[in-house]
């Protein structure tokens, strides 16, 4: 009895994490849900919800609330124990992936040695929640959704891993924290050493998840909803989850290897120590511009909001300027690492997300053809290409001692040229096969 | 009385699911058929081998209403037909009517008719822009379409009262005068328009995704087109230099010089290029027209009750859709004996069979987009 | 309602009552055949004093016609083309049934009328042969319309012209739901617009939708109906 104890006490930032994780990231994930309505919304001039709470800010709330009450029906001649555990799956492999990443410095569930291929191979059990959903609802529509969906996933996961492979060559490392170490050691995150990785990865990314442009298993006015039809009320929430919380997933690999993970921009320079101030100074913009709304406001209770609004964010300001004022080794601000580290962290998730949905609402969809070989045929060349471009550069840099400013942007420009040749392959394939798609 | 029926597809080959071939069937409920129409689709995997639409959930019996209600009572049963394009249904039918009874609208009824009809062409073609792009996922050109389309139906209600189905026009000319800031409106919805067809043309055209969804999908060659009478903007992307309003010009479109866009694969993409330059052209016609509205009357000299000698007429005009073309059949009373309308969704309608074969499932949207169908007006 | 008062009439109204039928000769759309418009009855003159009274109907309607079109057709088909006449400067022809094929070949290869626009009929049950089947066509070279009439009777078969124009095979359907009219060499004769199990064709003058609702109401709720 007293190990245990004694085991809990010493895992207890880990419980708290995982606890944060399990109970938070669902609501995260609603809110997520309202942000791209809102952002939505705004591409297409118009407002989103406004109605649920101010500025549709209870919306998450009234849908979670919506779709637990709905009826739970199940298609008759539906295979019931897989009907029921499928989306459980999915939502379970996402959860899951979630625990080896580091949020910051101070927040991550699992410091595994292996954590990026956890969290990747953990990440691909997901299509079996969707194979296995569209094969119990029997019915035409969701088995081809489903399946679809999984060639899709399948065949992006290879491009989006080697491209993690080649910036991980640049690691040395696969565990997420070292991972960023590495990067705040050498000085400059990866997506400079290599930007072709990170082009790569943000599509395969992008079709890992179903988003638009590659939402073609989703697709609403083809095949209503794929391997979702048949789903209602909290399974089809859980489903939404699943996608949701991969999304944060990939877009947290990305942020991880790519984007420096914690690290404010510049990290290892201190003459741009004033960039710490740059948390502070945007929640401080936003109560600005709160306050500045605040008065044409139409309602007095609307202004009342805005200024309760704008005062929560004076003060996550001062949370984080805290720190950065107290004295050096005191306890308060021993914790700028943690807090400033998860600041950035989200941030740039955010900007991650942020570009999804812009992508979704600008692009049209890919035909399911269309999308397999712009996979096979021009992302998995050009990521196998990208491994070793960065491999020459290294051995350039390391071996014969070129300067990196030099090796690596020859090697980027020569996996352009040929990213180049292969997109210009392609378009003459496609206009061969522009009567057809014969290779259904 | 033999009925040859031949079964598309029998029960088994519907529910049973096989390795060859499926039957899919979309519809009639379907977010992205425009309407009720129903698509048995026969799939070997992903390619379409066979496809029959089954129409007529939205048959309302409009022919035979016809023969039971005089010429100006029918007037507002046209619009119902294509109720996207109210406005030029009404046109079709008042111009026929009026050839029945040898009468002429005056010309300044003449003029605000092209006018609006010019404005109603616009406005159909920006919502089908817009559910277009929908359907091929490109989520955002609908509400900049709607934005648009919404000036021009605000202008319909400040001059008849109604947005959609208008009954703008009467037999022998207008009931309403042109209110007082009609030029004005309409010049200020013009002016900004080409800028806007710009914006949804940098969303769209060389847009390498939408290039894919739409080039090489659904070709109709001219001869094709022909065959299956295929009608406006369908026939001219097909390479058919063929416009009613150049050809027979009908109400006052001799009086302004206007293009005609053609296309030359006859496939998804050029026929969104013609609508899109057909939106451009509409608007040089309506800002020709507001420049010059002649004075004059607006009511021609028909008498109060309508009654055209006996004999028969067939007029044609063309419809944002294709050739909408009427033939009224007179027996001397008030009432026709019979009012045939030919609708140009259906008979293009007739060719998607011979778009989508060879095609992906995916394909069946883009292309039942393209024809630009309207359920009211293939069902009547 | 046509006659009602403008809010801004322009002032030089027009004096006379506007209950005359204009004569056609002035309409403005170009004539698709030379026009032989017949001279329309005099507009009664205006009585100043009198209510408006309604005119006498003009001498309208179809009028023979002879021109070089049918000339040629008669020439090719001789009897088969039974009239020919001209109607609101729209020239009809009215063929043999029999011939119908020949023709309308005749029509899309030598005449150059390769777009079928509309393919109908109307009932005059009063008739011996109550159908007129109407095929409207338009020739994209000449830009010229032209309409052929069949005549047949309701257990009469029409031959199918949807090998000549592929369009036909619809229109043809619709017919026949709608008429009854059985065309011989369709590929697929059903009914298009209304439900396959549909009794009854709508659309001809014996057809009453009163009928159709008795018959059901009696059927289903077993008894008769108010109407």
């Amino acid at each position: 009895m007293q190990t245990l104890i004694n085991f809990v006490i010493s895992i207890w930032v880990q419980l708290v994490c995982a606890l944060v994780i399990v109970a938070v990231l669902p609501l995260v994930a609603g809110y997520i849900v309202l942000m791209e309505r809102k952002v939505m919304a705004d591409m297409q001039a118009r407002l989103g919800p406004m109605r649920v709470g101010p500025h549709g800010l209870l919306q998450p709330i009234a849908d979670a609330v919506k779709l637990l009450l709905k009826e739970d029906i199940i298609p008759d001649e539906a295979d019931k124990g897989i009907f029921w555990i499928a989306p459980l799956i999915s939502v379970t492999a996402g959860m899951l992936a979630m625990s080896a990443l580091a949020i910051g410095p101070w927040f991550q569930i699992a410091d595994l040695n292996v954590g990026l291929l956890f969290v990747v191979g953990i990440g691909a059990l997901g299509i079996f929640g969707i194979v296995l959903g569209g094969w119990s609802s029997n019915s035409h529509y969701s088995l081809l959704g489903a399946l679809r969906s999984a060639a899709q996933l399948v065949s992006y996961e290879t491009a989006a891993g080697l491209a993690i492979v080649g910036a991980l060559l640049l690691a040395g490392t696969l565990s997420t924290r070292e991972i960023i170490e590495t990067q705040e050691d050498y000085g400059v995150w990866f997506v400079f050493a290599a930007p072709v990785g990170f082009f790569i990865y943000v599509v395969a990314s992008i079709a890992e998840t179903n988003r638009a442009p590659f939402d073609l298993p989703e697709a609403e006015s083809e095949l209503v909803a794929g391997y979702m039809t048949e789903y209602s009320g909290f399974r089809w929430a859980l489903y939404f989850l699943a996608e949701y919380t991969n999304m944060v997933v990939v877009a947290s690999i990305a942020t991880t290897l790519f984007l420096g993970g914690w690290l404010r921009p510049f990290a290892g320079t201190t003459a741009f120590n004033f960039l710490d101030g740059f948390p502070s100074l945007l929640m401080l913009v936003v109560a600005g511009y709160c306050f500045y709304r605040a008065p044409k406001q139409p309602v007095k209770i609307q202004k009342m909001f805005l200024v309760v609004v704008a005062g929560l964010f004076i003060l996550v300001a001062a949370i984080f300027a805290a720190p950065l004022m107290a004295p050096a080794g005191s306890l308060v601000a021993s914790a700028k690492p943690g807090l400033h580290g998860a600041f950035w962290f989200l941030l740039k998730v955010g900007l991650y997300l942020y570009l999804f949905m812009w992508l979704r609402f600008t692009f049209p969809r890919y035909r399911f053809d269309q999308l397999m070989r712009l996979g096979w045929q021009f992302l998995i060349p050009l990521s196998i290409v990208n491994v070793m471009g960065i491999g020459l550069a290294l051995v350039l840099h390391r071996q014969l001692g070129w300067s990196h400013w030099t090796a690596f942007p020859l090697t980027t420009i020569l996996t352009l040229v040929v990213a180049g040749m292969l997109a210009s392959a392609g378009a003459k394939k496609d206009k061969e096969h522009a009567v057809v798609g014969e290779e259904a | 009385m033999a009925e040859q029926r031949i079964p598309f597809a029998t029960h088994a080959e519907t529910t049973v699911l096989g390795a060859d071939e499926i039957v899919l069937n979309m519809g009639p409920q379907h977010p992205s058929t425009h309407g009720v129409l129903r698509v048995k689709l026969r799939l070997d995997g992903e390619k379409v081998i066979g496809s029959e639409c089954v129409i007529g959930y939205l048959h309302r019996g409009v022919e035979k209403i016809a023969e039971h209600r005089t010429y100006t009572q029918f007037a507002p049963y046209v619009d119902r037909m294509d109720y996207v394009a109210a406005v030029s249904n009404g046109l079709g039918y008042c111009e026929a009517v009026e050839k029945l009874l040898g009468a002429e609208a005056p010309l300044r009824a003449r003029v605000i008719r092209t006018i609006l009809t010019e404005l109603q062409r616009i406005a159909s073609h920006l919502f089908w822009l817009g559910t277009h792009a929908l359907d091929i996922g490109a989520l955002t050109p609908l509400f900049y379409c709607l934005r648009e389309r919404e000036e021009i139906l605000k202008i319909f209600e400040k001059y008849c009262g109604a947005r959609l189905t208008t009954h703008a026009f009467r037999i022998g000319g207008l009931q309403y005068e042109a209110y007082d800031e009609f030029e004005k409106d309409v010049e200020r919805f013009c002016k900004p328009f080409d800028t806007r067809v710009n914006e949804y043309e940098s969303l769209l055209t060389s847009n390498r995704i939408w290039v894919g969804r739409t080039k090489g999908i659904g070709i109709l060659t001219a001869k094709e087109a022909i065959d299956y009478a295929a009608s406006g903007p369908v026939i001219r992307a097909s390479g058919v230099k063929w416009d009613i309003r150049k050809a027979m010009p009908y109400a006052a479109y001799d009086l302004y010089k206007f293009e005609i866009p053609t296309g030359k694969n006859g496939d998804t993409y050029d026929r969104y290029i013609v609508r899109m330059e057909e939106m451009r052209q509409s608007r040089l016609i309506c800002l020709q027209a507001i420049e010059n509205i002649p004075t004059g009357p607006i009511m021609g000299k028909v008498g109060k009750v309508l009654k055209p000698p006996p004999g028969e007429v067939y007029h044609a005009i063309e419809a944002p859709k294709g050739e909408l073309g009427y033939y009224i059949v007179s027996d001397g009373t008030t009432q026709p004996y019979r009012v045939r309308i030919r609708p140009p969704s259906l008979i293009n309608l007739e060719a998607f069979d011979k778009m989508i074969r060879g095609h992906l499932v995916a394909d069946v949207v883009a292309i039942i987009g393209t024809l630009d169908i309207v359920l009211g007006e293939v069902d009547r | 309602m046509a006659n009602d008062p403008e809010e801004k009439q322009p002032p030089a109204s027009p004096k006379e009552e506007p209950s005359a039928v204009k004569p056609p000769a002035a309409a403005s759309e170009p004539a698709s055949k030379p026009p032989t418009a017949p001279a329309a009855a005099a507009a009664k003159p205006p009585a100043v004093a009198a209510p408006p009274r309604p005119p006498a109907p003009p001498k309208e309607g179809p009028v023979p016609l002879d021109n070089d079109l049918v000339k040629r057709y008669k020439e090719r088909f001789g009897d088969a083309i039974r009239e020919a006449w001209i109607d609101r400067k729209q020239a009809i022809l009215v063929v043999a049934r029999e011939r119908l094929m020949e023709i309308a070949t005749y029509s899309r290869d030598d005449e150059k009328f390769d777009w079928l626009s509309d393919l109908t009929a109307v009932d005059w049950p009063k008739r011996e042969q109550r159908f007129d089947i109407v095929l409207n066509m338009y020739s994209l070279e000449r830009n010229e319309r032209l309409r052929l009439k069949v005549y047949a009777s309701a257990d009469q078969r029409v031959p199918s012209v949807q090998g000549v124009w592929a369009t036909a095979n619809w229109e043809e359907r619709e017919v026949y739901d709608m008429f009854g009219v059985v065309f011989e060499g369709h590929p697929d004769l059903k009914r298009i617009l209304l439900p396959d199990e549909w009794q009854g064709h709508p659309l001809r003058k014996d057809y009453d939708i009163l009928t159709q609702d008795t018959a059901w109401v009696r059927e289903n709720l077993g008894i008769e109906s108010g109407q």
